[in-house]
């Protein structure tokens, strides 16, 4: 296990997770300190373990050892999902998935920082309150106009942007979005860029994406998975000239 | 006991009549002063009008070991002895060979014998159980050595202590080892039985039957009171220790029985584990496609009882291949007219194949009727073996060795040849698989008529253990798929290790719960296991299995 | 699932049992009008069916769970039910026993069983009829979805659950009536069973239940927490990602649903006249399942319809082609999950251009 910066001032910290599947050793090793207010691009190959690791943070996959903890006091591998996402993380899956059946609107109220439990939804009136945070997020991405439609006829971007405006409905801390731009056109692609940018100046966000163009865009530190652990970290110049990663990336 | 094949019920009926003779006999024998070393005539009772004296005379000649007692008790057996008491000493006993007649004490023949003086030897059930008993002690000296063996150990059963002195001589002259332990065995339970012999003598005789180590030597032990101390000693210790391995054979026992269970399950279930296990699909009509095979057997004894009543023994090799045929191809019609446009959704499928297993209830009913329909079992498969204290039956024997090759072959299919390979890779990752050129649709029906046509051998299977009826195969159907679940589902091993464990578990709960309620008692373990556990015991892991 | 659809639902219900209410007791038998009083029972039978309908498209519809266990709590609370009616025989029994019902003095039971305490008082026995049918949705189905239980793997728990309760009642010593059961009752609420007016009156009671548990289904399934369990039955994993947890919106309509099934069982049993342990097979409860499914899954009202049409056509073949009942049954799964998956209700709004 390598030791890595303090727990006190990192909103999320992995520390020598590995979990591996039937002998696989999907996650090997790995360790990550995010600050609070970043934002982290992760990228590596197919197979580095960078959905694996989404799973780990959101409380899908348990890891076999090492530590994930979030706000410096909270220990994610005891929790579930649920639990994990009430803390304030919030997940965007890599294929959009939103409520097909429900309209836009609805999708976002049920997304809506609230009162989970049955006994409440059971009785739930739509407030005031929550039609104007609503019609807010609408705005923001640029979904008002479509506000009664049926999610499942969205197109394929639109329903990105629905999912990333679920996760603002949330109000995470943490946003983990997986590959968000993955077939959006060119002009989506800078809108969601600048959209993650926006939403990064309140919450932090770990985005998970192959597309250099994009992660370049956006600016940020980036680290790079390989074989379930960190092969390289820095800026995205620092590590397109880690010898390590060029050989990854183009099988020398 | 040794290996033997009696026909199923006559040992026991047999031994039990000697039993209940020489017990009633015994008391008589014992004072009777027609005992074999003090009483030079034993022929002499036979001409007694009472049957009990005529009954102990034959047991005394029995084992008098006079050179024509057996003659002489054949004669009678066969309505051929007669008494002739015009004289004046002793009566004269007579065999009748054809006209004339034979002196039976000497074997000589008899002449100026008047027809009027000669009664035959009347015979009541008292005097034919001597009889039968008689003859097994006879046979303690019959050519055939296992012959000799069988009387042995129906004097052990006996246990009589008459029949020491022909036991000792039967066992100066015996040359072959089985035997002579029987008649070994069976002269420790004659010497115990009654209470002669020296305290040395009688605990060698309990070391004797403490070896033979059966139910029978533990309850004659058992009933053995007023030992003198070694030998009481020596009796504590034998049925204690006899106790345990009668205990232990019960638990064999249960385990034969609970090993019968699993491989009826198996056999029900091996058909779903490729169906469902490793295609995923819910086919409800499952349990009919086991009724078509049983119904198929049905179909082929009913065209060899016509045409070729010869044939009979060989009647279920026929009915399996033809059953794996017909299902199978039932099975592809099922899935190219109806499964194939369910793919994805497995409710639909359930509810589609719920239907269709109606209307093949149904139909069957409307052709065959909805009683019973008669499935002979051929000779081959009838009866039992006893070994030690387990007692094993031809058919429960032929089942597991059935499921056995049915499991191997299934294996051997799946993992050695280019059509499990290409089942396989279809079922593992379809669009990759039809990318390399398989024909996916036709390797989806193949495997569902692979599927349905093991079911169908199942079917031939449980026509010889359960009714054949248009029901027979809704019995099983949620059987077979709690084996196929728990086991864990794309895993061959893992339903044959869950067959073989739930049919234990039900075997073993049974003489606590009885049938139903160890049956409701696995259902609810297996509702419980399969909620904390739900990819059952032997999970298939790895990201694949998420989706 | 319009409103209008679930009023016109309402509206044919109680319109139509009311005309058969009067027809019957208004007019005498022979008369043109007249509704024979077997066809109330038969209908309060179809109507009893329906809540059990209305039941498994709630958990099935709305919350995505196949049960093919319902019958068993419809079954529980028709036994609730069977044993405050056979308490109610008092002393009027073939042996006199004041106590025992026939079944146990047949059976040599010396005393009631402890279970038994208190059905004598009916509505001690009406509370038990959904109580039983809860708990055991409560503990089955907490254990169940917490281990995340779902699919076909509930399906299949399900059906083995309902097997189970089918092997229990059909032990004698079990304290249910064994094979037999539990038949000739003679009076409810101290009125006789047998009576026109007493057949009417639960034919109307059992319109009214059917209503009621219309109007509750369809408020859970329009409320946010109804939002909230389409969102699981769509997507499971979306909804805990989200903060909410699946396995208790779940319980809650599982636990709802058994209640009404319960409810149904409790009205179906005066109306038949017997109880027993058949009602637990696991075709019954697959049966329920297609009521549903041909009249169109996750309606509410084509539950409804399912189950109306379909008992009625049972009731039909059964008479008239004895044979081909379980043919025209068979072939019913298999067209309508073929050709026709949301069933006549959806059919229906195509017709009408989703108006109804």
């Amino acid at each position: 296990m390598t030791t890595i910066g303090a727990v006190s001032d990192s909103l999320l910290y992995l520390n020598g997770v590995s979990v591996s599947f039937d002998g696989f050793r999907a996650i090997n090793d790995l360790s990550l300190v995010l600050a609070p207010g970043e934002m982290r691009a992760v990228i590596g190959p197919n197979g580095a373990g960078k959905t694996t690791m989404m799973d780990i943070i959101t409380g899908k996959t348990r890891p076999d050892t090492g530590e994930v903890i979030f706000r410096a006091d909270t220990d994610l591998t005891k929790l579930d999902e649920p639990a994990i996402a009430a803390l304030g993380i919030g997940r965007k899956f890599q294929k959009p998935t939103v409520f097909e059946v429900h309209n836009v609107w609805d999708n976002l109220l049920l997304a809506l920082a609230g009162d989970r439990r049955p006994r409440f939804t059971m009785w739930a009136r739509e407030t005031g309150e929550e039609r104007d945070r609503i019609d807010e997020i609408l705005a923001t991405i640029r979904l008002s106009d479509l506000r009664h439609t049926r999610s499942g006829d969205l197109s394929h971007g639109q329903k990105q942007w629905l999912e990333i405006g679920m996760l603002l409905a949330q109000e995470p801390q943490l946003l983990l979005v997986d590959e968000p731009v993955a077939g959006m056109t060119d002009s989506e692609t800078a809108q969601t860029a600048e959209l993650l940018v926006e939403i990064n100046k309140t919450r932090s966000v770990v985005v998970v994406e192959h597309d250099m163009d994009f992660v370049r865009a956006l600016g940020v530190r980036v680290t790079v998975l390989h074989e379930g652990s960190v092969l390289s970290e820095g800026s995205i110049d620092h590590v397109s000239e880690d010898p390590r990663v060029v050989e990854v990336y183009l099988g020398r | 006991m040794g290996w033997g094949s009696d026909p199923e019920g006559d040992v026991m009926v047999s031994i039990h009549r000697l039993l209940a003779v020489l017990l009633v006999s015994l008391p008589l024998l014992a004072t009777s002063p027609a005992r074999a070393d003090d009483a030079p005539d034993p022929f002499i009772g036979l001409a007694s009008q009472n049957f009990d004296i005529v009954a102990n005379a034959i047991s005394a000649l029995a084992v008098s070991g006079h050179p024509q007692a057996a003659a002489t008790i054949a004669a009678i057996e066969a309505d051929n002895l007669y008494v002739d008491a015009a004289g004046d000493g002793a009566p004269l006993i007579l065999i009748k060979q054809g006209d004339s007649y034979i002196d039976a004490r000497t074997g000589q023949k008899a002449s100026d014998i008047n027809e009027d003086d000669v009664d035959s030897v009347r015979v009541n059930n008292a005097v034919r159980r001597a009889i039968e008993a008689a003859k097994g002690g006879l046979d303690l000296f019959a050519a055939d050595a296992d012959t000799r063996q069988k009387a042995a150990e129906k004097v052990f059963t006996s246990h009589d202590p008459a029949a020491l002195p022909l036991l000792a001589r039967a066992i100066a002259a015996e040359k072959d080892a089985g035997a002579k332990r029987a008649m070994q065995q069976a002269q420790a339970a004659s010497l115990l039985a009654g209470d002669g012999g020296s305290d040395a003598e009688r605990v060698a005789a309990v070391a004797i039957l403490r070896l033979r180590g059966d139910v029978e030597a533990k309850s004659l032990l058992q009933s053995l009171h007023d030992q003198s101390k070694p030998v009481a000693a020596a009796i504590a210790a034998a049925t204690s220790s006899l106790a345990r391995i009668e205990q232990l054979w019960s638990v064999l026992q249960s385990v034969f029985y609970g090993i019968s269970l699993g491989s009826v399950l198996l056999l029900a279930a091996a058909g779903l584990a490729i169906t469902f296990g490793v295609m995923g699909v819910i086919n409800m009509a499952h349990g009919e496609m086991v009724m078509l095979g049983a119904y198929t057997t049905f179909m082929v004894q009913e065209v060899i009882r016509t045409h070729a009543p010869g044939l009979f023994g060989a009647s279920l090799f026929i009915a399996v291949p033809l059953a794996f045929l017909v299902s199978g191809i039932a099975g592809i019609l099922i899935e190219r007219c109806m499964i194939r446009f369910l793919y994805g959704r497995p409710l639909e499928t359930l509810l589609a194949s719920w239907g269709l297993s109606l209307i093949l209830q149904q139909g069957v009913r409307s052709i065959f009727g909805s009683s019973n329909r008669e499935v002979g079992t051929p000779e081959w498969m009838s009866g039992a073996v006893q070994w030690g204290g387990l007692v094993i039956t031809w058919n429960r024997l032929t089942i597991i060795v059935f499921a056995v090759i049915v499991i191997a072959a299934l294996m051997a299919v799946m993992r050695g040849t280019s059509l499990g390979l290409r089942m396989r890779a279809v079922t593992q990752n379809r669009r990759m698989a039809a990318a390399m050129g398989i024909r996916t649709p036709w390797i989806d029906a193949l495997t569902f008529g692979l599927g349905s046509g093991v079911a169908g051998m199942a079917g031939v299977a449980l026509s010889q253990i359960d009714n054949v009826s248009p029901n027979l195969g809704q019995g099983y159907i949620i059987d077979s798929f709690m084996v196929v679940v728990f086991g864990g589902v794309g895993n061959l091993w893992g339903t044959v290790v869950s067959a073989m464990t739930l049919g234990i578990v039900n075997k073993f709960l049974e003489p606590f719960a009885g049938a139903v309620l160890g049956k409701i008692v696995v259902l609810i373990a297996l509702i419980l296991f399969i909620q904390r556990k739900p990819r059952g015991m032997f999970p298939l892991k790895g990201r694949a299995v998420e989706q | 699932m319009s409103r209008l659809s679930t009023s016109i639902c309402i509206g044919l219900v109680l319109v139509g049992v009311g005309l058969m209410a009067i027809l019957n007791l208004s007019t005498a038998a022979g008369a043109p009008l007249h509704v024979p009083t077997y066809a109330i029972s038969l209908v309060g039978k179809y109507l009893s069916y329906a809540i059990l309908a209305l039941a498994v498209d709630l958990v099935w519809g709305y919350g995505g769970i196949l049960s093919l266990g319902h019958a068993a709590f419809f079954a529980l609370g028709g036994y609730a039910m069977g044993m405050y009616l056979l308490r109610e025989i008092g002393p009027r029994g073939v042996y006199g026993n004041a106590l025992l019902p026939d079944f146990m003095v047949f059976l040599n039971y010396k005393a009631l069983p402890w279970y038994w305490n208190g059905f004598n008082h009916p509505a001690f026995a009406m509370a038990m009829a959904v109580i039983v049918p809860a708990l055991v949705a409560l503990i089955f189905g907490y254990f169940a979805f917490r281990s995340r239980v779902s699919g076909v793997y509930l399906s299949i728990i399900t059906q083995a659950l309902t097997y189970a309760l089918l092997l229990a009642f059909f032990r004698n010593d079990m304290g249910f009536g064994g094979n037999n059961g539990m038949t000739d009752f003679k009076d409810i609420f101290g009125l006789p069973l047998q009576a026109d007016s007493t057949r009417v009156g639960l034919l109307v009671a059992t319109a009214i239940a059917l209503c009621l548990c219309l109007l509750v289904a369809r408020y859970v399934v329009t409320s946010r927490f109804g939002q909230v369990l389409i969102a699981v039955r769509d997507s499971e994993s979306r909804t805990r990602f989200l903060g909410y947890r699946p396995e208790s919106y779940k319980l809650f309509v599982f636990v709802l649903s058994a209640i009404m099934a319960g409810i149904g069982g409790a009205l179906y049993v005066p109306q038949v006249g017997i109880i027993n342990p058949g009602e637990f097979s696991p075709a019954n409860s697959i049966e329920a399942v297609i009521w549903v499914a041909v009249g169109g899954r996750g309606t509410l009202v084509g539950a409804v319809l399912g189950a109306v049409l379909v008992n009625a056509g049972k009731t039909f073949f059964t008479g008239a082609f004895p044979e081909f009942w379980l043919f025209a049954l068979g072939f019913l799964f298999i067209l309508v999950t073929l050709l026709l998956p949301k069933g006549v209700l959806g059919l229906l709004q195509k017709k009408t251009g989703g108006r109804v």
